[in-house]
C-alpha cells in the first residue's frame, strides 16, 4: 500500500484495515488514532459511513480525517466534507501533495 | 540515455543568453526532465536530436520553446503557506489601515509561472476583503513565457495540481469542475490582470506596488542579473511596500538597497530609505 509506505518512512505506526467495518474494530482495539486515510469505495462499509461513524462517536473527536480517492465530482466531495472530512485528496496524488496537506493540517510528517 | 556534455553545454549557454539563468554543472537531470518531453514532441526522438535540429533552426522557434521550456518554474498554491498567513493576518490589515482613504491596493506577483501563487493571493485578498466592501486591488501576474500567461487568464488546473497545497475547502469555494480539470470561478480569476514581462530586460513603466512576490526565481539568475532586477524591482515599491521573495532568496551580499523586516515567520523586505 502506497499510503502506508509514505507514512512509515515518515516515522509513523500504521494499521491497516480492509474496510470501514475493519477501520472501526481497529480504532475500538488499538490505541489512540491521531488520522485516518479513507478511500471512499469499499466493501462492507464505505468511506463515507465510516467517517460519520468516527464522527458520532465522541472518544475520537481529535481524530484527523482525511479522503483519498478517484471520487472527483464537486457534489462528492462536500457530502464527505459534511460528514466530517478535514481534507480530501484526489487519485492519483503524489506522496508530496499528500504530505503537504498532512502538513497543513498541523500534522508532523516532516515538511 | 545519458546527455551528452556538448548537449548540455549548448543548453546552458542558449538559456545563458536568452534568459539570462545559469544552468551550472551539475543541473543536467534538470535539462533531462524538462526537455525529454519537448523532443518527444519536436524531433521524437533524443535531447541529442533536439540539439542537432536546434543547431539548424535559424528561425529562432525552437530556441523560444526550450528556453521556455527550460525557465517554467515549478510552482503550487499555497507555496511555503507561512507568507500567505502573514499576508492575511499581518500584511493586509497593515495595509488596509495604510491605504484607507485610497481605497485600493497594488500587488505584482512576477514569475508568476502558471498562475497558482497570483490565485493563491487572489484568494487570500477575496477572504480579508469581504469585510472590506468597496476596497479595490491591482493584482498582476506575469511571466516571460506566454503560455503560462495563458494557463494564468483560463485558470484551470488538472487535478494533480490542484491536490498540491490547495486547502479543499479553498477548492470547493473558489473553483468549479470543467471536465476533467478544475477552474478557477470567473470572479476569482477578474481580480488578475497578466503581462509579459522579462525581469532579466529593463522592466516596463509600471507600479508602484504596494506588495511585490517575486518568489523562486532569482535561484536561477546569476548574481549581476539579481542586482539588476533587485534594484528595478526596488523603485517599484512603495516605500513602505514590501518584497516577498522565496525560502532559499535573499538581497543580503547582492543589493544592500533593502532592509530585511520579520512579519510573524516570515521575512519580508523593505526598500532602505536614501537609496
Amino acid at each position: 500500500m502506497v499510503l502506508v509506505r509514505i507514512l512509515r518512512d515518515k516515522g509513523w505506526d500504521v494499521v491497516e484495515a480492509g474496510d470501514g467495518q475493519e477501520g472501526l474494530d481497529a480504532l475500538a482495539n488499538g490505541p489512540a488514532t491521531q488520522l485516518a486515510l479513507v478511500d471512499w469505495n469499499m466493501p462492507v462499509m464505505n468511506g463515507l459511513e465510516f467517517i460519520r461513524a468516527v464522527r458520532k462517536d465522541p472518544t475520537h473527536a481529535d481524530m484527523t480525517l482525511v479522503m483519498v480517492t478517484t471520487e472527483s465530482e464537486h457534489s462528492q466531495v462536500v457530502r464527505a466534507l459534511a460528514a466530517g472530512a478535514h481534507e480530501y485528496v484526489f487519485k492519483p496524488f503524489t506522496p508530496e501533495a499528500l504530505l503537504g496537506k498532512l502538513s497543513m493540517l498541523g500534522l508532523p510528517v516532516g515538511v | 540515455m545519458p546527455l551528452a556534455q556538448s548537449d548540455f553545454t549548448f543548453i546552458s549557454d542558449l538559456v545563458r543568453k536568452q534568459a539570462a539563468i545559469v544552468l551550472e554543472p551539475g543541473k543536467e537531470y534538470l535539462v533531462e526532465s524538462r526537455l525529454a518531453p519537448l523532443a518527444r514532441t519536436e524531433v521524437q526522438g533524443s535531447i541529442s536530436d533536439l540539439v542537432a535540429k536546434l543547431q539548424a533552426d535559424r528561425s529562432g522557434k525552437l530556441a523560444s520553446k526550450v528556453v521556455d521550456a527550460m525557465t517554467t518554474n515549478e510552482t503550487l498554491f499555497f507555496r511555503d503557506g507561512h507568507p500567505f498567513e502573514t499576508l492575511r493576518t499581518i500584511v493586509l490589515p497593515q495595509f488596509l489601515k495604510a491605504r484607507a482613504a485610497e481605497g485600493r491596493l497594488s500587488i505584482w506577483c512576477g514569475a508568476s509561472s502558471s498562475g497558482q501563487e497570483p490565485y493563491t493571493i487572489a484568494m487570500v485578498l477575496k477572504e480579508v476583503l469581504a469585510t472590506h466592501p468597496g476596497f479595490g486591488v491591482d493584482l498582476l501576474a506575469s511571466d516571460v513565457n506566454e503560455e503560462m500567461l495563458e494557463r494564468t487568464r483560463l485558470g484551470s488546473y488538472s487535478q494533480l495540481e490542484v491536490n498540491r497545497g490547495l486547502p479543499i475547502a479553498s477548492l470547493m469555494q473558489h473553483f468549479e469542475r470543467a471536465g476533467t480539470q478544475w477552474q478557477a470561478k470567473a470572479d476569482l480569476r477578474a481580480m488578475i490582470r497578466t503581462q509579459n514581462i522579462n525581469l532579466a530586460t529593463p522592466l516596463p513603466v509600471m507600479g508602484p506596488f504596494d506588495l511585490i512576490f517575486m518568489r523562486n526565481v532569482l535561484i536561477y539568475f546569476d548574481n549581476e542579473t539579481k542586482l539588476k532586477i533587485l534594484t528595478q524591482v526596488r523603485r517599484l515599491l512603495r516605500p513602505d511596500g514590501y518584497l516577498f521573495l522565496g525560502g532559499a532568496e535573499t538581497t543580503l551580499n547582492i543589493d544592500p538597497g533593502w532592509d530585511r523586516v520579520s512579519l510573524g515567520p516570515s521575512t519580508a523586505y523593505q526598500a532602505k530609505k536614501g537609496f
